[in-house]
This record gives C-alpha cells, structure tokens and sequence, in this order.
C-alpha cells in the first residue's frame, strides 16, 4: 500500500485519538480529563470530516466540542475544590481493571481483524445536506421523521428534568 | 482509499480506553467522561459501516447523528444528578454513595 496524503492525515488523527484517550483517563486532575476529552471530540471529528460526512463533523463539533465540553467544565468547577487530586486506587484492583480491558480489547481486536466484511467501497463526494434534509423529513421508508419527532419530545423531557433535579428547594 | 479495519480498530482503542476509565476511576464525572469516549467510538463505527459497506443508505449516519443529540441530553441530566448529588454529599467520590434518599 503505497503512502498517500489520506492516509498520512488518518495516522495523525489516529495517534492523536488514541493518545488524549489514553491520557483522559489517566491523568489524575480532572479538568485535565475534561481538556483531553475535547481533544479526542476534535479528532473524532477530523474522521467524520475525512469520511466526507462535513454535516456529521458540524453536528459533533457543535453539540460536543460546543456544548458539552462546555457542560463539564463548569460542573468541574462547581463540584470539585482547588488542587483536588483522583484518589489512589488499590493496586490490586488497578491490575484487574487493567487486565480485564487489554485481554477483552485482544478478543475483540482479533474477532474484528479475522471477520470477512462485505466488499468495501469508498466513493468520494459529499453527501449532500438536500439529501439529509429530505430523509430527516419524509415519512416513507427510508425516512426518518418519527425518530426526530422522538428526539425533540426527548430533549423537552430533559430540560424540564435537568432543571427539576438541579434547582435549588 | 484506507482500508475499513483502520477505523474499527481506532474505535475500538477508544473503546476500550472509555471502558478501563469506567473501572478504575472513583470520581462520578470522571466516570461520565469514560462513558462519552465508550459513545463516540460506536458512533464512529456507525458512520465507518454506513460510509464502506452501504454507500448509498443513510440508516448509519442518522443513527450517529441522533445518537450525538441522545448523548447531549444524558450528559445534561447526568450532570444535573451529579450537582444535586454535590449540594447533599459535598463531594461527589462514588464510595460515599451508599444511600438512595437521605
């Protein structure tokens, strides 16, 4: 497989995923979690774009990178006080955390590299927003107003939720 | 053009990443953290399977797409619980957690 500037773009965004993954649940400050968190959003969002889904890599760089992010560090900085550090974890449990998740990140690494997929084809062009418009709006069968109505009956839900639970008595 | 596996195996790093975050971490929203990486890396996977394999349907991409406004809605809750949570307990250490109602 010859070197192109596709795939030179995917080993960065791959290395970049994987590492502030890695480092957001490690790091012991949890504002420093949050940041890496937003790293990672970003990243998977360069993979949308790459995929050629600009509309996806829209949506989750504004409701991700935008606002949740957002979300998290202010509930950050309400709840936890200054210098608050993770507490040390038994070494014990470490290891069996450790184990348990590497052994089953084996089995499913090597489940997924030996199943034959159907043949795979990439065709480049965006995928138009007129396209996503019309099935996120038609009712035949391969449209999808039913879950968009769902989803903004559920976001209702949540606002009068979140402020129910979160008000002050 | 990158072959498909690439993709699947960063979402399943990610993955798992999100899963050893969800058994070693003691912090509630350290916790919620490892949950967002555990729904982003099925939501890549979606979008991979759609993009590969079924160029010419969209039952991926919507998927993703609503699974992104579903997260934002739990995350918003979960973060309202976890406050209220806080002005009770004053911390939010998931080993202080042992009563329902207080």
């Amino acid at each position: 497989m010859d070197i192109t500037l596709d795939l030179i773009v995917f080993t960065v965004l791959a290395l970049f995923i994987t590492v502030s993954a890695v480092l957001a649940v490690t790091t012991k400050r949890i504002l420093r979690a949050a940041t890496y968190l937003l790293f990672v959003l970003f990243g998977t969002a360069g993979i949308y774009f790459q995929l050629n889904y600009s509309f996806l890599g829209a949506v989750q760089l504004l409701v991700y990178a935008g606002g949740i992010t957002v979300l998290y560090v202010f509930s950050i900085l309400l709840t936890s006080s200054e210098g608050d550090q993770a507490e040390k974890l038994k070494k014990g449990k470490l290891a069996a955390g450790l184990t348990a998740t590497v052994v089953s990140l084996g089995l499913c690494l090597f489940i997924m590299l030996k199943h034959k997929y159907l043949p795979s084809q990439f065709e480049h062009g965006e995928l138009s927003v007129r396209t996503i418009g019309h099935a996120l709006m038609s009712g035949d069968k391969f449209g999808f107003v039913l879950p968009f109505e769902a989803i903004s009956i559920l976001l209702l839900a949540c606002i009068v939720g979140g402020i129910m639970i979160a008000r002050k008595r | 053009m990158i072959p498909m596996e690439f993709y699947l195996i960063v979402s399943t790093i990610m993955m798992f990443v999100g899963i050893y975050g969800f058994l070693t971490r003691r912090n509630l929203l350290a916790m919620l953290i490892s949950v967002e990486l555990i729904l982003n890396s099925v939501d890549i996977n979606f979008a991979v399977f759609n993009r590969f394999l079924f160029p010419e349907q969209l039952e991926g991409f919507f998927f993703s797409l609503f699974a992104i406004g579903i997260s934002a809605a739990e995350t918003a809750v979960a973060i309202a619980i976890i406050i209220n949570i806080y002005r009770n307990m004053k911390n939010i250490q998931v080993k202080n957690l042992r009563d329902l109602k207080w």
